[in-house]
């Protein structure tokens, strides 16, 4: 398990860019970032659902509840226009300091 | 699949969140536990180990109500569809408040389709009325700085004898030129007359309608020609020989395709030729409001045209009109000032020299006075200025009416969404949001109800001119719609809407949401603060449709008298032959036989039943008077009495009985004795009701002259001589043969139950025979008559148009209001049936309320009524503004009406299945 300050600072990113292409529900979400991180990152419930809330809150995503064909509903979240610029910025913050950080430690292709 | 929301739940309890929120949450993480689960499961983890797994991730170090206790407390606002958060502005949900508004009014056709009609209707009416008033009344001239524009009037003149011409004989040709040649105080004027000239040369006419202008006519108000020039000075000078024409717009591409080659052509004016020198622009139709012309000729061609019977040089011919442009910075009062001051010189110089002593003094104290004339001069307008704004009262008191109802249906219809704008705003949408989408919706009937009031305006505004125009008087108006009518329009649907959709929506949405729900359908919430403004609606619907339906009676009976008034002659089957026989060149003398033989040939026509030669055509329009006194019952006695010179058979072709004594006869020549045949009106006044037969009156011919003496022959009925309307004159008929000034204008009446074609062709053919010179206009009396009757019909047609109009819309806001009354008090009904109470019972509780609502209402109207009535009295005929026969068929109609429609929600509640109803929680 990844130490959990590291986890915290790029949770809103990975969020942000999973909603980014497509509107998602919460259950699809970790499951994606499971699969994903093959196994590193987990997110349970109690962690993931307040993320989602506090996102929703500050505008960068749309919770909506949604009900498709022969399907119960479902709270289905997608990126605002607000929330995509977050994402850039975010995004953009993070390759530098992942790139600022190789170049400190001699990291390389890790 | 075991229940992990119970699971959730419990956890979350400590948190005391909002119940909504709470719920929301618990589905959601429910979910992602269950998908959990059956994840799980599909793996291969057995059941119990699975179930353990997904609770402990609920339990990971309290995560979840730590995480939660920051984020969830405050209920959140879901973003229903259309209804969301405010901010964003207006302009950010204005697309998705229009679709929805557009869905929401597709899903209730009835209303949508009642509302948007109430609107247009009412729209259209007034619009297209207040179109005609703007045409009538106040638009501008189509000419350069109308503002400018003053006529001149005599400001004290109080009446002169002599011959008039035209529709505004204001001056005689003589005053005109003292005042062009001696005014100072404007910088241009001008002087015309309308008139018509014959186009043909011969047989039937063809008439063209004409104007006599003065040099600086075209001049003076600044209109520059379309084609060719326009008359100047130098055209219009004394004694002018040969002259150019001015044609209008119309006119030009009518006869001639518009063609440029038009200008140089000539035209046969009454006979005479002329060249066609100039076109005036599209657009200018003249001084007159309301009238227009094809041909303009200089004021000094008068006198060739008109031939004997010029006026160019009578200073009692009274025939021109006169317009000037005031002086920079001059107004009219000042312009006044000057032209008294130079008045007496004036008039002193052109008095008419038959003018008696007493007469003559008159005239030389008139004073000159200048008036604004922006708006043109019109005699369409006295005609019928008065009526039009009452049908613009009328058409406004309907709009209301149907505004009452637009309310009534938007109150209705907020109740019934009472239920839904709760659920939504316990959902958390914004108050602001829900009324900017419930104003969407009254703004868009708004928008598609004065759109179609417009479009109906149109048409109904052509209908209106229509009406007016008779074949005497096309009426030519320019009603196309200007700023101010879409402006008074837009403010009425505006208006409308806003108002009638905000106070509901208001209400709807200030009410506590769980209080709506929990009411249930009913919606009980203010209802009766609701129920009560509702109530007044009503009653104001029935009060206003009272008056409405009492004007329409009033003028629908008024124009049924006048058209059966007792004219005293016959009405029907009667043709007017009127012929024109200048151009054979018979000497005076000669006159009166050949009108006598043109009165004997139409009358050897088979199938005619008798004709007369007579020189003015009941009802024309036309008249002759004079001042006669008798001395026969010892007293001096003095009235103005009108005349007529008719051949024999007049009466029995008119059908007017003779009373006493004898017809004019073919022995009455200019040889014998003059003697007249007066009507009963004139024993009475003139004879104090001795018998006239061998009694004399004698006729007043003018200063210097002797005056003439009349010896009675015959009483004949009393008949009306111009107009329907008026009251009983003295009239005295005097023989065809004893004319002492034939002119050479003979119109004949003729009686005969031939088909109109076939009795005009033979007039026609009998005519030519004789001479094919000889000119021929046909009038059917009848319709001449029913042409007079024009403003009446008006009044009665439209106002019985909206009294109907106005009572079927009170009915429909009766229904509705009664059917909602019924369904609020199913539960009432439902217990009441349940205790005992019959079908009648219910039935008369629920008419009750209708019942009270229709008498204030009829009260309340009636008073009303009698008050507006008042400003009809002078348009009304034979009938009072009091009548109580026509307050009592209001009432009656409106009462039948409104509690037919108060009856059958009546009967639906009354067939109520009392258990159902109570079954209403």
């Amino acid at each position: 398990m990844l130490d959990r300050e590291l986890k915290k600072g790029s949770a809103e990113l990975m969020i942000l860019s999973l909603v980014q292409d497509r509107a998602r529900h919460g259950y699809e979400i970790s499951k994606i970032i499971e699969t994903r991180s093959r196994g590193t990152l987990r997110f349970n419930v109690a962690s993931l659902y307040p993320l989602l809330y506090r996102l929703e809150d500050r505008g960068w995503i749309q919770g909506r509840w949604t009900e498709k064909a022969g399907q119960r509903r479902r709270r289905y979240y997608k990126l605002t226009a607000a929330g995509r610029k977050v994402l850039r910025a975010q995004r953009h913050t993070w390759q530098s300091f992942v790139a600022a950080m190789s170049r400190i430690t001699g990291l390389e292709n890790a | 699949m075991p229940e992990f929301r119970d699971e959730v739940k419990g956890r979350l309890a400590p948190l005391q969140l909002e119940a909504t929120r709470e719920a929301a949450i618990v589905e959601e993480l429910g979910q992602h536990l269950e998908d959990r689960y059956a994840d799980l499961k599909a793996r291969g983890t057995p059941e119990q180990q699975a179930y353990a797994a997904v609770l402990a991730e609920l339990d990971e170090r309290d995560l979840l109500a730590d995480g939660l206790r920051r984020v969830a407390r405050q209920p959140r606002f879901e973003p229903v569809p259309a209804g969301g958060p405010w901010y964003g502005g207006l302009a950010a949900h204005f697309g998705q408040d229009l679709r929805y508004a557009l869905r929401s009014l597709r899903l209730s056709p009835s209303f949508a389709a009642v509302a948007i009609l109430s609107l247009a209707l009412g729209i259209g009416a007034n619009t297209a009325i207040f179109q005609l008033l703007n045409a009538v009344r106040l638009r501008s001239l189509p000419v350069r700085n109308p503002e400018e524009l003053v006529y001149l009037k005599p400001s004290n003149s109080h009446g002169r004898s002599g011959n008039f011409r035209g529709s505004f004989p204001i001056f005689t040709n003589p005053i005109w030129e003292q005042i062009r040649d001696h005014q100072q105080a404007l910088s241009a004027i001008a002087a015309w007359n309308s008139t018509s000239f014959n186009l043909a040369t011969g047989g039937r006419v063809r008439i063209a309608k004409g104007i006599y202008v003065s040099g600086d006519f075209f001049n003076t108000l600044g209109v520059l020609p379309a084609a060719g020039r326009l008359i100047s000075s130098a055209d219009d000078t004394k004694g002018c020989g040969s002259w150019g024409a001015v044609i209008s717009f119309p006119f030009w591409q009518r006869e001639y395709g518009g063609n440029a080659s038009a200008v140089g052509r000539n035209l046969t004016l009454d006979g005479h030729p002329a060249e066609i020198i100039g076109v005036t622009p599209s657009g200018f139709y003249g001084t007159e409001v309301g009238k227009s012309f094809d041909i303009a000729l200089p004021i000094c061609s008068e006198a060739l045209i008109d031939g004997e019977y010029k006026v160019l040089d009578r200073r009692d011919g009274w025939w021109l009109a006169v317009v000037g442009r005031l002086k920079p910075g001059w107004t009219a009062a000042k312009a006044t000032g000057q032209l008294e001051s130079i008045s007496p010189g004036i008039f002193q110089a052109t008095v008419p020299a038959r003018y008696k002593e007493k007469e003559a003094k008159e005239f030389l104290a008139w004073k000159l006075a200048a008036y604004p004339a922006s708006v043109g001069l019109s005699d369409l307008r006295e005609e019928y200025e008065q009526p039009l704004w009452m049908l613009l009262a009328i058409a406004g008191t309907v709009l209301l009416i149907a505004c009452a109802n637009l309310a009534n249906l938007m109150f209705a219809r907020a109740n019934a969404r009472e239920r839904e704008i709760a659920v939504r705003l316990a959902l958390g949408a914004s108050r602001t949001r829900l009324l900017q989408q419930l104003m969407m919706e009254s703004l868009l009937i708004a928008a598609i109800g004065a759109s179609a009031g417009v479009l109906l305006a149109q048409v109904l505004t052509r209908i209106l001119v229509s009406f007016l125009t008779t074949r005497g008087g096309q009426v030519s108006l320019d009603v196309a719609v200007d700023w101010r009518v879409l402006g008074f329009s837009g403010l009425v649907a505006v208006i409308t809407c806003l108002f009638f959709g905000l106070m509901p929506a208001l209400r709807a949405t200030a009410t506590p949401p769980i209080v709506a729900m929990k009411a249930g359908a009913r919606g009980a919430i203010g209802g009766r603060e609701r129920l009560g403004l509702r109530r007044v609606l009503v009653v104001a619907q029935v009060a206003l449709s009272m008056v409405l339906l009492v004007g329409a009676f009033l003028f629908v009976r008024s124009f049924q008298k006048l058209i059966r008034v007792d004219a005293g002659f016959r009405k029907t089957g009667i043709l007017v032959a009127d012929l024109d026989f200048t151009q054979l060149n018979i000497p005076v003398e000669m006159r009166n036989s050949f009108k006598q033989q043109l009165a004997d040939r139409m009358l050897s026509l088979p199938g005619v039943e008798s004709a007369a030669a007579v020189n003015i055509v009941p009802v024309s329009g036309n008249g002759w008077n004079d001042s006669v006194h008798t001395n026969a019952s010892g007293e001096e006695l003095q009235e103005v009495a009108w005349f007529n010179r008719v051949s024999p058979e007049f009466f029995k072709t008119m059908d007017t009985p003779i009373l006493r004594g004898r017809d004019v006869s073919r022995s009455d020549t200019l040889n014998s004795p003059p003697v007249a045949v007066i009507n009963e009106t004139f024993v009475r006044k003139l004879f104090k009701d001795k018998d006239p037969l061998g009694q004399t009156f004698k006729v007043d011919e003018g200063a210097g002259k002797p005056e003439s003496v009349y010896q009675v022959v015959g009483v004949v009925k009393d008949t009306k001589y111009q107009s329907l309307r008026e009251n009983l004159s003295p009239i005295a008929f005097v023989p065809r043969g004893q004319d002492k000034q034939p002119d050479t204008d003979c119109p004949i009446v003729i009686r005969s139950d031939l088909p109109l074609d076939s009795l005009t062709t033979a007039v026609e053919h009998a005519v030519a025979e004789i001479n094919p010179s000889i000119l021929i206009q046909f009038t059917v009396l009848k319709t001449q008559i029913r042409d007079t009757l024009v403003r009446e019909r008006l009044m009665a047609s439209l106002s019985g148009f909206f009294g109907v109009l106005a009572a079927v819309l009170t009915t429909i806001g009766l229904y509705g209001l009664i059917s909602y009354m019924a369904v609020r008090r199913r539960n009432e009904i439902g217990i009441r049936m349940a205790l005992g109470a019959d079908r009648i019972r219910v039935l008369k509780l629920v008419m009750r309320e209708a019942v009270e609502l229709l008498g204030i209402g009829l009260v309340a109207g009636a008073a009303l009524s009698w008050w507006v009535s008042r400003t009809a009295r002078s348009m009304l005929f034979g009938v009072k503004n009091t009548d109580p026969t026509i307050f009592g068929s209001a009432i009656a109609l409106l009462a039948i009406v409104a509690i037919m429609a108060s009856f059958l929600p009546a009967q639906k509640a009354s067939h109520l299945d009392p258990l159902e109803a109570l079954r209403e929680e």
